[in-house]
């Protein structure tokens, strides 16, 4: 490493991005300083464990990373509006996909809906929080980090370069020299461990915490699918580890796992990250079925249509995701028995996704049907997904797919099923429960507004990609030539995409706009909705429930409401124990930034002290005696009184 | 807090036995991670490169030693959550203090191997064999040595605590740690060393 490389120089756009930085930094610093908000940043945030300020955390992140992503994502379209472009040179397009990718799969898709799962678990289920509110804590600080550092590597040494998917040999030393493909592997590393510890505590919270009387099948749909996404993390994300542990070696260490010389076999990698790669597909789109079809069922005014079938068909995709995963390189020669078995689970997936869509729909019939912004993206997201997976099936035909592999058809696909899928399903849940995270709801209109210009931006932007894949041309090209007749649907993309941009930028102002205007004091209850979060006060308190609710049917709280039963057994209220705030998450956190900062540039010494430091961290956590603290019968009677108005 | 008197220390609080249930679950997480690396491993084995074969490599005593330590380790460990079980706090603090020497005992072996297997010229970056070979025993020795330290911390909080619902759970999770190690380490002998020599 070379000092004059430690800085990325001699792009206007990255000495730009520099000034910015340092400008938006120091804005941070003497905001916090001249409005005295340290002590609050650090009491209230930095060391909190409090589920929901967690997932407020997660989600605020998600939508910061949105941003870079989507800035990204534009750049790649000004680039190709027109043939022959000089915005950007290759090696710059081929950066930006990249970062594109694993910015919006693993720091905008993953945080959202973590950030979800993180607000509405435990008030589903009737618990306090989830089982270890420290630990998870820890999975927040990791994820950070781990995207903290991925986004330095825009200024300091230089971003990864060889796709999301960072292939062999392309991403080895050889092919990439520069420490960007170090990034990846250490940034990722960081926050899936995160996410793995995420995926432990989620599922102990969902089966061991629930509420008395709620069965398994009792849960609400969204809880259903959290579970079954963890258990998918928890098998999925540890292949993950060992891959980019491998590739870390074969780059900072030398060894040689994907080498072209002495042994290494470079299509090792390919599968290891489409073992893990696959099902994450899934990890970040079965928590958005269970948002759908929450809010389709609310919105309804019916319980949701085939509950069990809903179950089963998310419990068949879980494993078939696992199956499925050479699809993604069929062209490269594993030959035709292997191409037909995966060809095979690949198209079985849609049998159980047809269920799905068919249960929505038959959860619509009859329905009492209220258009609101939720349920609009709902609305949006069936037809749209549908497209993508019928696209999908046809991508799944392994000899089809020679023709479709590598084009933009295959772009448009993938954008198809996430965009719709995971992004509405997120959206959707975003302004669903935005009143039980804040306490106002966001405007109606302003939603709707960034609704319309969405969904029209979105498809007005991917739609070309389908025809223009068709037409022969390439994903990750970088530019095209005029005879080649693909400019002007690359045009009509590129007018999408800043539709596309402009609703999201609606999307943002309503934030500003509704925490001015939007009424407060609406209870806790202002969507009439059927599930237990929706019976505490919003915000909720940090205790969730004064008093654990006893649930005696599914949509326990409709049930409640309908038939005139309470929700709570009569008696006073009992003493709550509740875990202490820790900055120590936070300080791991740190550590784990520098640890992969100082191994990115094979700084050892270095890496080696914040190892250890990693080491005392994991000693102080065991040594300490933390019991928590309780709070008083009293107290919680005088919070529910000033929150409901009244006294239980 | 609900306490449930009619379970083993460790199990009576919610909270722990929400601990053991979650740590049986991060088990599931380390069967998938060591999983794929056997998956590398068999991948690999056989592309050796310009470097040497496992035959050629390995020796048959010092993987003996290691697994006669590594085996009788994890009897003694349970013989020390037998002896919580009976609050035999003494008996417990030695069975433990053994189980980590000998753990201690094994890591001295595979790193006095490693430095043979380099001096022979067999390196992390000599062949894809050995870069697998490397990773694969590398990380099961990083988890006994995360598992010395932890247990060592466990064992001073035993010591200056005895057995609190806390320290039982910790030992017990430790256990079930490091049993797990051993499982690890019966498909290394097997699958590594024993099919390597074959």
């Amino acid at each position: 490493m070379k000092w004059d490389e430690f800085f990325v120089t001699g792009e206007p756009m990255i000495y730009a991005a520099d000034v910015s930085i340092v400008l938006v930094s120091l804005a941070i610093v003497i905001g916090l300083t001249y409005f005295k908000k340290w002590g609050y940043l650090w009491r209230e945030w930095l060391t909190t464990v409090d589920h929901k300020k967690i997932g407020i955390m997660y989600i605020l992140s998600a939508l910061i990373m949105l941003f870079r992503g989507g800035v990204d994502a534009l750049l790649m379209r000004a680039q190709l509006a027109v043939p022959d472009n000089k915005i950007l040179d290759a090696q710059h397009y081929n950066e930006i996909f990249t970062t594109h990718g694993v910015i919006m799969i693993l720091f905008m898709a993953m945080p959202f809906v973590i950030g979800m799962m993180n607000v509405v678990v435990p008030l589903q289920i009737g618990a306090r929080d989830v089982a270890f509110p420290r630990l998870n804590a820890v999975s927040f600080w990791m994820f950070f980090m781990g995207a903290m550092l991925f986004n330095i590597s825009f200024v300091i040494g230089g971003s990864p370069d060889a796709g999301w998917s960072a292939y062999f040999p392309l991403a080895s030393l050889e092919f990439s020299p520069t420490v960007g493909n170090n990034y990846y592997s250490l940034a990722l590393q960081i926050s899936g461990i995160g996410t793995l510890m995420t995926g432990v505590n989620f599922i102990v919270t969902i089966l061991k915490m629930r509420a008395p009387g709620m069965k398994l099948m009792r849960m609400p749909m969204f809880t259903w699918s959290v579970l079954i996404t963890n258990v998918i993390i928890l098998f999925a994300f540890p292949v993950l580890t060992v891959a980019l542990a491998l590739m870390m070696f074969d780059r900072v260490f030398g060894s040689q796992f994907f080498t072209m010389a002495n042994g290494g076999m470079d299509m090792l990698w390919a599968n290891l990250f489409w073992v893990w790669g696959h099902p994450e597909v899934y990890i970040v789109i079965l928590p958005a079925f269970g948002i759908f079809s929450d809010v389709i069922s609310t919105f309804s005014k019916k319980n949701l249509y085939g509950y069990k079938s809903m179950v089963i068909s998310m419990v068949a995709i879980s494993v078939l995701s696992f199956l499925v995963w050479a699809h993604h390189f069929y062209t490269m020669g594993q030959g035709a028995m292997v191409n037909g078995f995966f060809s095979i689970t690949t198209m079985a997936i849609a049998v159980p996704t047809g269920v799905k869509i068919f249960n929505w729909l038959f959860t619509l019939r009859k329905g009492k049907i209220s258009f609101t912004s939720p349920m609009m993206y709902a609305m949006g997201f069936i037809p749209i997904f549908t497209i993508g997976g019928v696209t999908g099936v046809m991508l799944a035909m392994a000899s089809a797919d020679y023709q479709y592999h590598n084009t933009m058809f295959l772009v448009a696909h993938f954008h198809y099923v996430l965009i719709p899928g995971t992004v509405f399903g997120v959206l959707a849940g975003m302004h669903y429960w935005f009143p039980k995270m804040f306490g106002f709801r966001l405007n109606e209109r302003l939603a709707k507004t960034a609704f319309w210009l969405i969904i029209v931006g979105f498809n007005v932007a991917f739609m070309p990609l389908f025809f223009l894949g068709l037409n022969g041309m390439t994903r990750r090209m970088y530019t095209y030539s005029a005879n080649t007749g693909f400019g002007p649907l690359n045009m009509i993309a590129t007018i999408g995409a800043l539709v596309l941009a402009i609703g999201f930028v609606v999307l943002c102002y309503n934030f500003f706009y509704s925490f001015r205007h939007s009424p407060r004091n609406e209870g806790g209850d202002p969507w009439d909705a059927r599930t237990l979060e929706w019976s505490t006060p919003s915000p909720v308190p940090v205790y969730n429930f004064a008093k654990v609710p006893v649930v005696k049917d599914e949509d326990a709280f409709w049930h409640a409401k309908k038939h005139n039963v309470p929700l709570y057994e009569e008696g006073p209220y009992e003493e709550i124990h509740m875990p202490n705030n820790s900055g120590q998450p936070f300080i791991l956190g740190v550590i784990m930034f520098f640890l992969g900062f100082f191994l990115v540039f094979s700084w050892f010494i270095p890496a080696i002290i914040a190892g250890i430091g990693v080491v005392v961290m994991l000693a102080v956590r065991s040594f300490e005696r933390d019991h928590g603290y309780h709070i008083s019968p009293k107290e919680i009677a005088a919070t529910e009184q000033k929150l409901r108005g009244d006294t239980v | 807090m609900k306490i449930n008197d009619t379970l083993p220390l460790e199990y009576r609080t919610e909270e722990n036995s929400n601990k053991i249930f979650g740590f049986w679950l991060f088990l599931g997480a380390e069967i998938a991670l060591f999983s794929t690396l056997f998956a590398v491993y068999f991948t690999l084995w056989n592309r050796t490169g310009s470097g040497p074969t496992g035959k050629e490599l390995f020796e048959v005593g010092g993987v003996i030693w290691e697994t006669f330590l590594l085996l009788t380790s994890s009897f003694t460990c349970g013989l020390g959550i037998h002896a919580m079980r009976l609050g035999l706090k003494k008996p417990m603090m030695i069975f433990f203090i053994v189980t980590l020497l000998m753990g201690l005992g094994f890591l001295g072996i595979e790193i006095t191997e490693f430095v043979n297997y380099v001096h022979e010229g067999a390196t992390l970056q000599t062949s894809a064999f050995l870069s697998s070979l490397f990773v694969l025993l590398g990380t099961h020795g990083l988890h006994v040595t995360m598992g010395i330290l932890w247990g060592a911390g466990i064992l001073i909080q035993v010591g200056r605590q005895g057995f609190t619902p806390e320290t039982a759970n910790k030992s017990f999770i430790f256990s079930l740690y490091w049993h797990f190690l051993d499982v690890v380490w019966i498909f290394i002998f097997s699958f590594v060393y024993m099919k390597g020599l074959m």
